[in-house]
């Protein structure tokens, strides 16, 4: 299921949908799983190293406002805006990881540092609501009417931006599996299970977790300034903030974190879920992380963490790393951490 | 090859390592023994930058080490073991000796390059047939073995070895010895040993540095550390005699 003639196929499939008639909402689904796929898989990269990030939605938000800003204030087109966008978003991951490097903070301390980073980002956006439009959203201004490739803007045509997420898409399981195939990816391993032990054979430990946490950063800041251009319209709620920062965590622990598909099944699961829940439960719902304060409309979260929580029991690996793990012992192979490993 | 000058660390108000001088000749393997918290394991992590000296200096080579990170000073070419091992567990064995094969040599050699380091290193420790199995394979033997794998894979001129004979039976002590002496031997690594199986480790050192309460008290060769009254005092005690046999028994 992971290999890459499978998802060369996949990709190739995705970019004929609308040639057999898929547009219109479920299009626009199909986009959005992308988007968030490739999120998602910025996250896993360095998530399934035990590096455990909670302030994604803090990068995914600085990608998209950077974006949004740069053209509304500056006229800058994004084909500038989003690669300052990223340079920004990798130099405030470096700020902020390179001192828990450092000092060794690991594990939930870690995961605490970047929560707050998350809330932060977030209560900027909120503080400075004279120039971002604070907690009711922002829109980049549409340049003139129809398409435009200067400010990639594509509205009321949905099929230039399942191209752009497929390729997106594309790019982010290549990285993933550049990453799996590197002699880092070992590095890291070591390191998530002993730093001192992997300095002595010559890993630079800190080095090594700082190139994986700022790939991570930037990758999510790009999926925030494409979601900005595809939606027009962000707020600190949709793709930022502590609520965003979770569903990153949640989807990839559910779809699989060990396979490069599995943020894939998490993005169509939790999308789906999102799209099930609103239509079952009502439109008080829509923005499902805008509900950590306790309301009816935080039953969406309610559910999250239910099954978050029968996920890490159960089904460790996730879906695409459970569902490989079963395979390969109805094939009569032993059921080990190699059978995880095996692309 | 290594010169270390009134080498010294103190932790909070605790002297650990007192001024001690010694110096290692290119191809020789030092014994470095003395009673537990005598300071041979903080001179290790001294040596291998894990502490960083309070005062003194660690010359290795005409490059001064103290105050270099553990990375640096390994891709220098000093290789440790841990006294107790510390394999990474999520790789196979030939994937932990692959790592130290890459990373101990600066990233600097190609990635196929890296694994035949590792293979050259896992079989001079006997761990070849095996190097694709999980570490949880391995027993107490295997263990010693593989930490000795993935400080050679890295490719040192001076090994830093911390008792590889602890929890070993009687042959496998042997074994281990033996293999020590072969990579002196055969690999033209010098080595610093750390021990407290002393029948085995005076069959193979050329000689010997005794630490008591973080100082030097004697130095040389098997026979005269052995024969040594105040070495008798504070650390051989009562199995003298049959120490001082085995280190007459070498060569």
């Amino acid at each position: 299921m992971n290999n890459k003639y499978f998802i060369g196929f996949l990709a190739i499939v995705l970019c004929l949908l609308p040639l057999i008639g898929v547009q219109g909402y479920p299009l626009h689904i199909v986009i959005t799983i992308l988007i968030w796929s490739f999120a998602y898989t910025g996250w896993s990269i360095m998530g399934r190293f035990g590096l455990v990030s909670l302030g994604h939605g803090a990068f995914m938000a600085m990608g998209g406002y950077i974006t949004a800003l740069l053209w509304n204030y500056l006229g800058m087109s994004p084909w500038i805006g989003i690669p300052i966008a990223l340079i920004i978003t990798g130099l405030l991951a470096l700020i902020v990881a390179y001192p828990c490097f450092k000092f060794r903070i690991v594990g939930h301390y870690f995961a605490l540092v970047t929560l707050a980073l998350s809330e932060v980002v977030r209560q900027v956006i909120i503080a400075t609501r004279d120039y971002t439009g604070g907690s009711l959203g922002y829109t980049p201004e549409p340049h003139g009417e129809g398409w435009s490739i200067y400010a990639i803007q594509f509205p009321d045509d949905r099929i230039v931006f399942l191209y752009i997420a497929v390729f997106t898409w594309l790019i982010g399981i290549i990285v993933w599996r550049m990453v799996d195939g590197s002699m880092s990816r070992y590095a890291l391993e070591a390191i998530s299970e002993d730093e001192d032990a992997s300095s002595a054979v010559g890993v630079q430990v800190t080095r090594e977790k700082l190139k994986i946490t700022i790939l991570s950063a930037v990758m999510t800041a790009f999926a925030g300034a494409l979601y900005c251009q595809y939606q027009m319209f962000i707020s600190p709620d949709t793709i930022g903030g502590v609520g965003i920062s979770l569903q990153i965590v949640f989807a990839v622990v559910v779809g699989g974190i060990y396979s490069s598909l599995g943020p894939t099944v998490g993005a169509i699961i939790t999308l789906f879920l999102a799209e099930i829940l609103r239509v079952s439960i009502g439109t008080a719902t829509v923005n499902l992380t805008e509900n950590l304060t306790i309301n009816a409309a935080g039953f969406p979260l309610f559910i999250y963490g239910i099954m978050l929580i029968g996920f890490i029991i159960f089904l460790p690996k996730g879906i695409v790393g459970g569902l490989s793990d079963l395979l390969s012992k109805k094939d009569g192979q032993s059921l080990d951490i190699k059978s995880s490993k095996a692309k | 090859m290594l010169t270390v000058k009134n080498l010294t660390k103190v932790f909070g108000g605790f002297t650990a390592v007192s001024s001690v001088d010694f110096s290692v000749e290119k191809g020789e393997i030092l014994g470095l023994i003395g009673p537990n918290g005598s300071g041979k394991s903080t001179i290790f992590n001294m040596l291998s930058g894990v502490h960083f000296p309070t005062t003194g200096s660690i010359n290795f080579n005409n490059q001064e080490l103290s105050g270099l990170f553990p990375h640096v000073i390994c891709n220098m070419g000093i290789g440790r073991t841990f006294q107790i091992p510390r394999p990474f567990k999520r790789l196979s064995i030939l994937e932990n000796a692959a790592l130290a094969g890459y990373f101990g040599n600066n990233q600097k050699i190609s990635k196929s390059k890296a694994w035949s380091h590792a293979e050259e290193a896992l079989e001079l420790v006997g761990l070849k047939d095996i190097a694709n199995d999980d570490v949880a394979t391995l027993g107490a033997a295997g263990l010693k073995k593989l930490e000795l794998a993935k400080a050679l894979a890295t490719k040192p001129n001076l090994l830093l070895a911390d008792e590889s004979l602890g929890g070993l039976d009687h042959s496998e002590m042997e074994q281990a010895a033996q293999m020590l002496k072969n990579i002196r031997d055969e690999l033209d690594i010098t080595i610093i040993w750390v021990e407290h199986i002393m029948g085995v480790l005076m069959k193979v050192v050329d000689r010997v540095m005794v630490l008591d309460s973080g100082q030097k008290i004697a130095e040389g060769s098997p026979i005269e550390i052995t024969q040594n009254k105040k070495v008798i005092e504070v650390y051989l005690g009562s199995d003298a005699d049959e120490i001082s046999e085995a280190a007459k028994g070498k060569g």
